[in-house]
């Protein structure tokens, strides 16, 4: 049966029907699609995938869609100028990216942070990483079709983006870290509502856990699928929930402790099985662990003190060069800031999480299936706002 | 067909029965005050190469070496087999128009070594203004791939050996000189 729809039998029958037969190519066999950047499955990011049938042969990332030249407005502001375009990037992240500036800032300018203002920049940097990777959770729900787990996150991230709002003034952007400290200081009734917040949030996580992470359908869809390899994951320098989902244990919390981290009792999350799965469970641990991690900063924050160093109207230091990392809800986020002695940076380079583990994008969807795409795509926690800063 | 990072629906055995376990044993990492880690890595590095490397300076945690662009490569091999900073977390390109050079420096660190997991090692090379070009360092660190391609955009340094030297985050129809570079003047300001 089959030689009857060869070529050469429909070049045969082509000559009595006057019919053209065009041969099928390899090239032919394989479709381009392109994903993003308005499809809101991508988000801001397009990449255009060969597809053979239903596996992905080819990937290309193309990302810029959302590029605003931060590094470059760096270089006509001052220190304290930066701050509030600096958290653009990632507005739910916010506390964190201008956390690693002010400590390349601090370190550049040699100022002091007193205790409770560390203490206090800990606590808005736990608190935005429940926000992100709440937000972040809802989005991986929702992409595998799982409406609840958009619902959930989305409605208790509300709850910490009202204790940030009582903290900072400002409910996403926050502009809360400066060089010397935070802006201001805890309102009072803050720790209460901060702790009845963690232990009503500890209980949610119970739930999580059995609605999603526990689904047969959720399992089904992301174990085993788009496995990165330890000794890829390094080759490919790939960081946060990435690297640790590929078990390897590393956290700058933990490796290269800044501020106040290193009095803290916590433990680096990471998992072995290199999956998708992995991949989404490490950033629940990861929340987890943020509980644990609150609770004992608002136990030992000292009860007085000021907040903030005193800084010149125009903080300058010495010519010279400073590349601070903090660990954000996207893995490591540097900065490396030369100063020439001037107010301003004369360079700022922005390292992050996303445009980092943006080249593992086309390492996992090669040789994948296309039904698997949402989950491997979004399981790389990109943010592609901060890939293109 | 390759099947490496896809999903065989025969092979894919969801059982939400298994209790999921997060791995327990955690990292040891030392560190000390008195730099005797960054010395050392100093040490391998003059040792190694001798007045062909500049130790630039040895702050804790951060070390900084400037090499030639014809020894960058050697000294890159050197610093990720024997040294083992395995991976790259940025590469920064830097316009000094007084100078009429550009500097790249390459961050390094260490995933598998857990005494150097707080320490980051600047790799800084330099090029001309006029015919900006450098090999790339694409074969020995893959992480770079993305870093350079991007330092190609913004500052129109030529990474030889690279596979793709091309456009990546600006627009499409980008007409003008690199952005990255001291002479583009963001208008209005």
């Amino acid at each position: 049966m089959s030689t009857e729809f060869s070529n050469e039998t429909l070049e045969k029958n082509s000559n009595n029907t006057g019919l053209q037969i065009v041969k099928e190519s390899e090239e032919d066999r394989l479709m381009t699609l392109s994903v993003g950047p308005q499809h809101p499955g991508s988000g801001h990011f397009r990449f255009t995938v060969k597809v053979d049938g239903d596996y992905i042969v080819h990937c290309d990332p193309d990302p810029g869609y959302v590029h605003r030249g931060e590094e470059k407005m760096c270089e006509y502001r001052n220190f304290i100028q930066n701050i509030p375009h600096l958290e653009r990037p990632v507005i739910h992240d916010s506390n964190n990216i201008t956390y690693s500036y002010s400590l390349a800032v601090e370190e550049l300018t040699n100022i002091q942070v007193p205790r409770r203002g560390q203490y206090i920049r800990a606590i808005a940097s736990e608190l935005n990483r429940q926000v992100y990777t709440l937000y972040w959770l809802a989005i991986y729900g929702i992409f595998l079709g799982h409406s609840t787990m958009f619902m959930w996150p989305t409605g208790d991230r509300e709850l910490f983006i009202d204790l940030l709002e009582m903290l900072t003034g400002a409910r996403v952007t926050h502009a809360f870290n400066i060089p010397g400290g935070v802006r201001n200081d805890m309102p009072v009734g803050f720790s209460e509502k901060c702790l009845r917040q963690i232990s009503y949030f500890e209980k949610r996580l119970v739930e999580y856990e059995n609605i999603f992470y526990n689904n047969p359908l959720m399992r089904q869809r992301t174990e085993g699928v788009g496995l990165l390899t330890k000794e890829d994951a390094i080759k490919l320098g790939v960081t946060g929930s990435v690297l640790r989902a590929s078990n390897t244990p590393y956290d700058i919390r933990k490796a290269e402790p800044y501020d106040v981290y290193n009095e803290i009792d916590f433990k680096v999350q990471y998992m072995k099985s290199c999956d998708c799965f992995a991949r989404a469970y490490v950033p629940f641990l990861d929340m987890k662990e943020s509980c644990y991690i609150m609770r004992q900063l608002i136990d030992k924050i000292p009860q007085s003190g000021e907040v903030r160093a005193k800084l010149q109207p125009n903080p300058k230091g010495p010519a010279g060069e400073a590349y601070r990392r903090v660990e954000s809800g996207r893995g490591a986020l540097g900065y490396y800031i030369i100063s020439d002695g001037t107010p301003k940076p004369y360079r700022v380079k922005i390292s992050v999480g996303s445009f980092r583990n943006m080249l593992a994008l086309p390492h996992l969807l090669v040789g994948a299936k296309l039904a698997d795409m949402p989950a491997i795509y979004w399981a790389l926690n990109y943010w592609p706002v901060e890939a293109d800063r | 067909m390759s099947n490496k990072g896809g999903s065989n629906l025969n092979d894919t055995k969801a059982n939400s029965s298994t209790k999921i376990e997060p791995s327990n044993a955690q990292p040891e990492i030392k560190q000390d005050n008195v730099l005797t880690l960054e010395k050392s890595i100093v040490d391998k590095l003059v040792s190694e190469f001798g007045d062909k490397i500049k130790i630039a300076y040895v702050k804790p945690l951060r070390v900084r070496v400037e090499v030639d662009s014809s020894d960058v490569i050697k000294v890159a091999s050197f610093i990720k087999e024997t040294l083992l900073f395995d991976h790259a977390e940025s590469v920064a390109g830097t316009d000094y128009p007084k100078g009429n050079y550009i500097e790249v420096v390459y961050h390094l660190g260490s995933y598998t070594r857990d005494e150097l997991a707080a320490h980051v090692l600047a790799l800084a090379t330099r090029t001309s203004r006029d015919n900006s070009s450098l090999p790339s360092l694409v074969n020995i660190y893959k992480s770079v791939e993305y870093h350079e391609r991007e330092t190609f955009e913004m500052l129109g340094v030529y990474f030889e050996g690279h596979p793709r030297n091309d456009r990546f985050l600006l627009p499409e129809d980008w007409a003008d000189i690199p952005p990255m570079r001291k002479e583009f003047r963001i208008k209005g300001r």
